[in-house]
């Protein structure tokens, strides 16, 4: 049977890409010095895990690199190797490399060698190093220290090992009952690991079954082996490398003092371990006792049992969460119309009805609460990124850096967490470059020579809000007035406020950066900034303080698939105005309203005079009144211009899912989109921006 | 079902047969793929969309999905009927450029499927209008009846844009003709 294994490879690469993420961000916690070890474990399981995958799926170039990473990681957990910053610097790189080849090999393109080949030289480089083999040398090639890695070489960290007649293992080796499903096979194992050293074969048949309820495709064995020779744990270890994640897997130094005190079976050559497996005596040969002579479980055995338990999530593709979502949707409508009949009948079972039909609507709506929580994911998604970010910015700009991250839990859309992403690492360099200053300058002013990036994110209402926030020099607002002065953007004796100083920041091609750096200063940024981010009906504001630090908030709907509206009502049709845009809605007296010649009418609000926009007219319908005094007008912002739209009544806020009319029709001007109603009806969404810009369009020609 | 823009009745002939939705518009039978035909509803209440071309009435929510409606009466620019309970809107999809798009089409009846051989498919008359005869794959007898049927792709490509109409003068009843 030949199964495709191409249909695994975008499942292997995802993941991979995930686990490379997970590792990135154990690497950046690693101590120097006093690492984790469980950390340790974390990057080393990537790493085996991403080779173990690479070598099944033929891509050899992978698997040979990571198998490089793993021997060095190998070292790094035995405590042969300490961690330095050399090292952490190194297998950083790694991830970088291993993320290339990956991406690489899923755009089926060819892989950049060289660099490949350096840094896997690099790695090898300090594992030879570091090796306390006298015979490897220094600039050995990748074969020959791949070999000095396997040899035997005691871990300074374990002073008690035996080094006469040769290390002992206690190994318990307790697989699953899927093992064999899996293509392993415990014979061959032992047969291998019988080619190391004397080895000792109990099997425990305690699980076993009486033979009719036996399962013959399952594995009911474990075995508790002993192995003696000069052998490092590695070796053992590659034994049993396909069986990882089948079985429970233990291996143990046995300190020579308690080696002798173990129980002493016959030594059996394989084909009596063959008979062992194959007869499979009913009675448990292997005493509890051997067991508990194992010594703990080594952090590794631990770290995968738990590895295997938190695996409590699935992929699901973002189109059947939509459709669920729809029909979800639907359900609401259906149920809105069974509510309004439920009303109108009356009888002794009326009263039952209804009681049954509110029941139906409080889960109607806990229902769709759930479904729109299915999209949302935690923030820290996108954080993830910036530590490392932070570390290289710091390090290539000679700038000690800080970075805190709050609130990585608050959850938000996977649409908008996909495209926060690139602003919030425009804002985060921005800071770096801009903001801190060097320790000296840092120094000079009393502050401390670390600067402090905090990165935060917290619901607000129906919205998320993330900041930005540093405590470097802040804007310096004379020189960016002076900028806009030279540039013409600015009247040479206009006053400004620091909010319109501020604005400036946002303008296209706008920069105070006295030198142009690879990082940033080129003047595309605060524009593209705010641009993405009103793309996603947000706002960004920023508040600065020279000397102090500055603060960008970006404020973000928790969702694109819904929008709190305003539905307001134009002659029969009804339209959806987002709240965002709101500033406030009231009625005009005529006294308010005053004609500009050819530029249409406009009121006074607030000390400004702002157009009106009557919606019958842009949209085309027939209003119930053309009278400005007996409608209503809604004051929406948006392009940074105030508008009175003009509409008939307000019929009341409501959340409203966001469906899109380019799906089967085209883009239609003003409108951002449709919604269905509770009677099953379709509204149309406002487009704010879009009105404003059109309507200033008219008003110019 | 291969629209391979000639639009030439050769193309559409010799592929068997095929079973067609016919519906009623005036006088004239008129026939879709059945395979197109999504869904069939009674009519109700469309919103309106602001610049749309005049035969484009509006959307309706289909199954949570938002679907343009067309009048094919006032598209082949017949005599404007109006809305009962029993007028009816076909559901069907087509394939344009931007991929898979629904949309209804506001007819006066749906009278019956019926299996088309495609062999016995005349060209539709040309008459000197090419827009005209664009969205026609063919005329057929079914019965003792004209039946034209449609190329929906065609009918509705470039359509479905705010600006992309048709020039309705330019529309002469065809099927007038034809029936």
């Amino acid at each position: 049977m030949t199964i495709d294994l191409t249909q695994f490879h975008e499942a292997f690469f995802e993941e991979s890409f995930e686990a490379l993420d997970s590792m990135e961000a154990a690497l950046l916690k690693l101590d120097i010095g006093a690492p984790d070890k469980e950390l340790i474990n974390t990057i080393f399981r990537v790493a085996h895990s991403i080779k173990g995958g690479s070598a099944t799926f033929g891509f050899s170039d992978i698997a040979s690199f990571t198998h490089s990473l793993e021997t060095m990681l190998d070292e790094l957990r035995s405590g042969a190797m300490q961690v330095t910053l050399a090292m952490s610097d190194l297998l950083l790189k790694s991830v970088d490399v291993m993320r290339a080849m990956l991406r690489a090999v899923q755009a089926k393109q060819p892989l950049d060698a060289q660099r490949i080949s350096d840094l896997q030289f690099d790695l090898e480089l300090m594992i030879a190093q570091k090796a306390p083999v006298p015979a490897a040398p220094v600039s050995a090639p990748p074969v020959a220290v791949a070999q000095a890695v396997a040899a035997p070489q005691p871990a300074p960290s374990t002073a008690t090992v035996a080094q006469e007649p040769g290390r002992r293992w206690q190994i318990s080796f307790r697989p699953y009952r899927e093992l064999f499903a899996r293509g392993n096979d415990p014979l061959r194992m032992m047969r291998e690991l019988a080619e190391l050293g004397d080895l000792v074969v109990n099997v425990d048949a305690a699980a076993l079954p009486p033979l009719s309820q036996l399962e013959p495709s399952e594995c009911h064995l474990a075995w508790t082996l002993e192995l003696t020779g000069e052998i490092g744990e590695e070796a053992i270890r590659q034994v049993f490398e396909w069986a990882e994640g089948d079985c429970e897997l233990m291996i143990a130094e046995v300190p020579a003092v308690a080696a002798t005190a173990a129980s002493t079976p016959a030594v059996i050559d394989d084909n009596v371990a063959a008979d062992a497996i194959l007869s499979a005596p009913a009675p448990a040969t292997a005493p509890a006792a051997t067991k508990s002579d194992t010594p703990k479980a080594d952090a590794k055995g631990e770290g995968q049992v738990a590895s295997i338990g938190d695996s409590s999530s699935i992929r699901v593709s973002v189109e059947k969460i939509d459709e669920l979502m729809n029909t979800v949707g639907e359900l609401v409508i259906t149920q809105a119309m069974l509510s309004q009949l439920g009303t109108q009948i009356e009888g002794t079972t009326a009263e039952k009805l209804r009681s049954g039909l509110a029941q139906l609507e409080r889960n109607m709506r806990e229902l769709q609460e759930s479904v729109m929580r299915v999209r949302m994911l935690p923030i820290s998604f996108v954080f993830s990124r910036f530590p490392r970010m932070v570390r290289d910015l710091a390090q290539r700009l000679g700038k000690q850096i800080e970075l805190k991250l709050t609130g990585e839990q608050t959850e938000l859309d996977k649409t908008v967490l996909e495209k926060i992403g690139d602003p919030l690492v425009h804002l985060v360099r921005n800071s770096i470059d801009h903001g801190i200053e060097s320790p000296e300058v840092r120094a000079g002013a009393g502050k401390p020579a670390f600067g402090t990036v905090h990165l935060d994110a917290c619901h607000r209402g129906g919205n998320i809000a993330v900041e930005v926030n540093d405590d470097g020099a802040g804007l310096d607002k004379d020189r960016i007035l002076a900028k806009a002065r030279s540039r013409g953007l600015v009247g040479p004796n206009d006053q400004l406020t620091d909010e319109q100083i501020h604005e400036l920041i946002f303008l296209p091609g706008f920069s105070t950066a006295e030198k142009t750096t690879d990082v940033s200063g080129r003047g595309v940024g605060m524009d593209v900034v705010r641009r993405n981010v009103k793309e996603l009906g947000g706002k960004i504001e920023l508040r600065t303080e020279r000397g102090k630090g500055s603060r960008f908030v970006i404020t973000l709907p928790l969702t694109l698939a819904i929008v709190d509206g305003q539905s307001v009502a134009v002659g029969s049709e009804t339209y959806i105005v987002p709240l965002i845009s709101i500033v406030e809605s009231m009625q005009l007296k005529t006294s308010n309203v005053s004609r500009l010649s050819g530029r249409g009418e406009v009121f006074s609000f607030r000390g400004d005079y702002l157009p009106i926009i009557r919606l019958h007219e842009l949209y085309g319908v027939e209003p119930r009144t053309r009278d400005l005094s007996e409608g209503l007008v809604v004051v929406a912002e948006g392009e940074g211009r105030r508008v009175g739209l003009f509409v008939d009544d307000l019929l009341g806020q409501q959340q409203v899912v966001i469906k899109s009319l380019e799906a089967n029709y085209g883009h239609v001007e003003g409108v951002s989109g449709a919604t269905i109603l509770g009677d099953g009806s379709v509204a149309l969404i406002l487009d704010v921006p879009g009105i404003i810009r059109a309507a200033s369009l008219r008003a110019v020609a | 079902m291969s629209t391979n823009g000639s639009g030439k009745p050769e193309t559409a002939a010799g592929a068997g047969s095929h079973q067609v939705l016919t519906f009623v518009l005036g006088n004239e039978t008129y026939g879709v793929d059945i395979l197109r035909v999504q869904e069939i509803r009674g009519w109700s209440a469309v919103t309106k969309i602001p610049h749309a071309p005049a035969h484009v009435l509006g959307v309706l929510n289909l199954r949570g999905s938002i679907v343009p409606i067309v009048d094919l009466r006032m598209r082949f620019a017949l005599e404007r009927a109006e809305y009962t309970a029993i007028t009816v809107i076909i559901v069907v999809s087509v394939n344009s450029a931007a991929g898979r798009r629904d949309f209804g089409v506001v007819v006066d009846g749906v009278s019956d499927v019926v299996d088309v051989n495609f062999a016995e498919v005349k060209p539709a008359p040309d008459l000197g209008s090419r827009s005209a005869t664009d969205f026609i794959r063919g005329l057929v007898p079914v019965s003792d009846r004209m039946v034209v049927l449609l190329d929906i792709d065609r009918l509705i490509s470039g359509e479905m844009t705010a600006s992309g109409n048709l020039d309705e003068a330019d529309v002469v009843p065809v099927a007038a003709s034809a029936a």
